[in-house]
């Protein structure tokens, strides 16, 4: 159970840093479409439109950061079933 | 010859005329190019989101930028920020309340300090502006950009006419309008800078 909750731990954390890494590391909130600007020839207006995008952002990094301190932490309560089998 | 000439005269004072007669501006763009930006600078976080739902008629006489005379409406349900929750909060009742406030104006009075130069105008726009059903007069910066015969290069050759581009940065205060005023500034900036970037299309008739 210890080292199942410390491997899950490893991969939330790895997956939380991946995503974030992936989408570009954005520093600020999750964004779920971004801007795209397009300039008008004639006017020179920058023209302003969304597309549906997944960027994650770094209140997403810290839940899977801290999802990941969580479980290695309750890992610690846990035996190590190897130790156990020594000792007896 | 007298009536030759009296002909003459009367289609070279109706030709001035039309020249000097002011144009109506129609700003509801069909390439979706015109945009309002807001920007919310806090301490601890920035919002930045635009609007594209732009409409209106501004009247300009291009012998006479001083005297323009206009409306911009903003559809207020087409404000967007990135996050898609973050644009429903924005939507609803504490913020915007956008199912009953749907517009967002800006009525141009008077224009005062005007300075004109070949196509540009710059100006300080005096009028009312609306939001969340509050009306405050405010003056606005703005700089107008007359585009004659620009149309036709927009629409691909289909209209003919002119074009004008305005162009206005100003701030607003948040509470002024009854956004969420209890919202803490350190998230939420009590300031709200807006850049108005429109063109309109006087069609010729």
């Amino acid at each position: 159970m210890k080292k199942a909750l410390q491997a899950v731990a490893v991969l939330v954390a790895v997956a939380a840093v991946g995503i974030w890494l992936a989408t570009g590391a954005h520093r600020g909130w999750t964004k779920t479409q971004v801007e795209k600007i397009t300039v008008d020839e004639i006017t020179g207006i920058e023209g302003r439109s969304y597309e549906k995008q997944f960027v994650a952002g770094a209140e997403l990094l810290s839940a899977g950061l801290l999802t990941a301190v969580t479980l290695a932490g309750i890992s610690l309560f846990f035996r190590d079933q190897t130790k156990l089998k020594t000792e007896s | 010859m007298k009536t030759k000439l009296i002909a003459l005269s009367a289609v070279a004072a109706l030709s001035i005329s039309a020249l000097a007669a002011p144009l109506t501006f129609d700003f509801k763009d069909p390439k979706g190019v015109n945009n309002a930006v807001f920007k919310l600078d806090a301490p601890l976080e920035a919002i930045n989101g635009s609007a594209s739902g732009i409409s209106g008629t501004v009247t300009f006489d291009p012998a006479n930028p001083g005297a323009t005379k206009g409306k911009i409406v903003v559809d207020a349900a087409s404000l967007q920020v990135p996050n898609s929750m973050m644009k429903e909060h924005m939507h609803g009742a504490q913020w915007l309340d956008v199912a009953n406030h749907k517009e967002i104006t800006f009525e141009a009075k008077e224009l005062k300090n005007v300075k004109s130069s070949a196509e540009k105008t710059t100006a300080d726009a005096v009028g009312t502006f609306t939001l969340k059903g509050v009306t405050k007069e405010i003056t606005v910066p703005a700089t107008l950009t007359f585009l004659k015969d620009k149309l036709a290069a927009r629409t691909n050759g289909q209209m003919k006419g002119d074009l004008l581009v305005i162009r206005a940065n100003f701030a607003i205060n948040r509470a002024d309008y009854g956004i969420n005023p209890k919202a803490p500034t350190d998230k939420v900036a009590e300031t709200i800078d807006l850049t108005l970037s429109i063109a309109g299309a006087a069609p010729e008739k």
